[in-house]
């Protein structure tokens, strides 16, 4: 970052020269595929990042010939605009989820024929990426941005090269998005963005991994503290994954599509490693690198056991990249291996719940912040769904309950206490800190409001994971009923029709999420400006603790 | 291919993640290491101090 502060004369750092060439080979590389290619798709796709790359490249001129304002000690710019990226795409995830839990529960709806983009089949997809990538990995970039740079008390390294990430990000999800509507797919789950975009992510993600540790280098404080740990076990992890699951041969390299390097059962294997450690890096890991830092600083308190904190992180990481397997049991993969998935995913309980219990008693000898302080309380209660969503998973690992639940709505009943609860609750905790902190304010602008996001939510939630387990145990059940001469009891249509009702209140348990999101995008809103709003204390003394210094 | 590979994994690998874990227990539990860790539970909390 260059730091002179006189306008025109102002030296241009290598960073952005490196940049600007790095744009200039990419829009005519754009452009050039744009002229050639015989596919449609790819044509849009390619305009998209030439466009992309022309934008940047004038938002570099015009960040040359303007005074530099986010100079302090800290980047604080690139950590404002991730908050407000992340409450918009996680309003966009929710918003896509209620329309194909509607579309499930009513087929028509929305189903548009000349259009093809409405379906659920391209909506599906869109929703995960939103919610998981979007969502779940600006927010990710944005606290990790924030923490690593306040526990290292040092600027975010490599100059324009956070932004370079940031951005870089956005346009790998844009290219996502559009690709799915447009039916651009690979068709594996949660990875479905074709080979050009994959490497697209990997350029991104290298650079995000080198913005991090060279913010690490150049720390003032010796030891790194946890939460980085586990963000950088949520970058390196993430990045292998991507990588060995997108392995594929472009048609050619002017076309959208490719074919994986992997058949078979091994396709199958890859595609759960990666689909299994998605949950447990990105959605997990990352997560955790939140839980780390907001729950103690929000509390005032120091984490419970930064002991407990070292076991956990070691044994999490170590045992998690082995529990994909469980994914296929009854396949055609082979015992032994099913039988390790199975086992390290039941052995996870120890590493999650040693987290569970690490963040809840952070809270200890203070827990009347549960009550006086509602961001606190979303944050707790979304570890207490990490500790519920944990405990569940390595249950359902288990072959002879996966008999029961594979397949069935339950798993969308577990995914969904873990994303909603456990994933969105510490973002949503995240941001309604970083709106004060980042934009430094002293209050939210309203703390009722972040009641009723907490209650409306919390309700929405447990509408849409107990519809979906009794709807999930109940085709289990039914699928595997036969009657006294060896028939199946039950046709398949009969279990759709018995889950209409339950798909009807998870779709108002989806709409109830949404809501509450909405509140907290407007609640972030105003206290960005600088509002508050006048508000009673709950209780005389309750409001405001002391600053009680860490013990 | 299977014989190996479960042969590798019971007693290689059984014997490297145990270790890894006493390792780890050592490192965390270690007394030496004491102020160390407690200095760095209070990282988020003495930031404040260094600026704004």
């Amino acid at each position: 970052m260059s730091q002179t502060q006189t306008s025109p004369g102002k030296p241009v750092g290598i960073d952005a020269v490196i940049l600007w060439i790095f744009l200039a080979i990419g829009s005519m590389f754009a452009l050039i595929i744009a002229a050639k290619t015989p596919d449609d798709l790819m044509r849009v796709h390619a305009l998209i990042f030439l466009t992309a790359f022309i934008i940047a490249g004038f938002a570099m001129i015009a960040r040359q010939y303007k005074a530099q304002k986010d100079e302090g000690p800290y980047m604080m710019g690139i950590v404002k605009v991730g908050v407000g990226l992340s409450a918009f795409w996680g309003v966009v995830g929710f918003l896509v989820g209620v329309i194909i839990a509607l579309q499930l529960a009513y087929p028509n709806f929305m189903y548009i024929e000349e259009w093809g983009w409405t379906n659920f089949g391209r909506l599906r997809p869109l929703h995960t990426s939103a919610v998981i990538f979007a969502f779940g990995g600006t927010v990710l970039i944005t606290t990790s941005f924030y923490v690593v740079q306040r526990t290292s008390r040092a600027r975010l390294a490599g100059g324009i090269a956070p932004w370079f990430v940031f951005w870089g990000y956005q346009l790998f999800i844009i290219i996502a998005a559009t690709g799915y509507l447009m039916g651009v797919t690979q068709s594996r789950e949660y990875a479905e963005p074709e080979w050009y975009a994959d490497i697209w992510l990997t350029i991104v993600w290298v650079a995000y991994l080198l913005v991090y540790l060279g913010t690490l280098w150049k720390r003032k404080e010796p030891h790194i503290y946890v939460a980085n740990w586990f963000y950088l076990a949520f970058i390196v992890t993430v990045a292998l994954l991507h990588v060995v699951n997108n392995l594929a041969m472009p048609v050619s390299l002017i076309e959208t599509r490719s074919y994986s390097l992997f058949a078979g059962v091994q396709d199958a294997l890859t595609q759960w490693w990666y689909g299994h450690n998605a949950v447990g890096f990105f959605l997990t890991a990352g997560f955790l690198g939140i839980m780390y830092y907001f729950i103690p600083k929000r509390a005032e308190r120091p984490v419970y056991s930064y002991r407990l904190s070292i076991v956990h992180f070691w044994s999490l990481i170590f045992i998690y990249i082995w529990a994909g397997p469980h994914h296929l049991h009854y396949t055609a993969l082979p015992e032994w291996a099913q039988t390790l998935g199975m086992t390290f995913s039941v052995m996870l309980w120890m590493p999650s719940w040693g987290g569970m219990i690490n963040g809840l008693m952070t809270l200890s000898g203070a827990w009347d912040k549960i009550r006086t302080d509602p961001v606190i309380r979303m944050m707790i209660v979304s570890v207490a769904f990490y500790g519920m969503s944990t405990f569940e998973g390595p249950l359902m690992a288990v072959r002879a309950v996966n008999s029961l639940s594979h397949y069935t709505e339950w798993t969308i009943g577990h995914v969904h206490s873990g994303a909603l609860g456990w994933v969105g609750y510490i973002s949503f905790g995240a941001l309604y800190c970083l709106a004060q902190w980042a934009w430094g304010r002293k209050k939210l602008y309203s703390n009722a409001l972040v009641e009723w996001h907490f209650w409306i939510s919390t309700v929405g939630i447990l509408l849409y994971i107990s519809s979906m387990w009794v709807a999930g145990i109940l085709e289990g059940l039914w699928w595997r009923s036969y009657d006294e001469l060896g028939f199946l009891q039950y046709s398949f249509i009969q279990t759709v029709e018995a889950k209409h009702i339950y798909f009807v209140i998870r779709a108002l348990g989806g709409t109830m999420f949404l809501v509450g999101a909405l509140i907290m995008c407007y609640n972030l809103w105003k206290t960005a400006r600088g509002d508050v709003l006048d508000e009673k204390p709950k209780q005389a003394g309750g409001k405001a603790p002391a600053m009680a210094p860490a013990e | 291919m299977y014989e190996t590979l479960s042969q590798i994994a019971q007693t290689g690998g059984l014997l490297l993640f145990v270790i890894a874990f006493l390792l780890v227990l050592v490192y965390a539990l270690a007394p030496s290491n004491r102020a160390k860790f407690d200095h760095a539970a209070k990282i988020p909390l003495e930031e404040e101090n260094s600026d704004e």
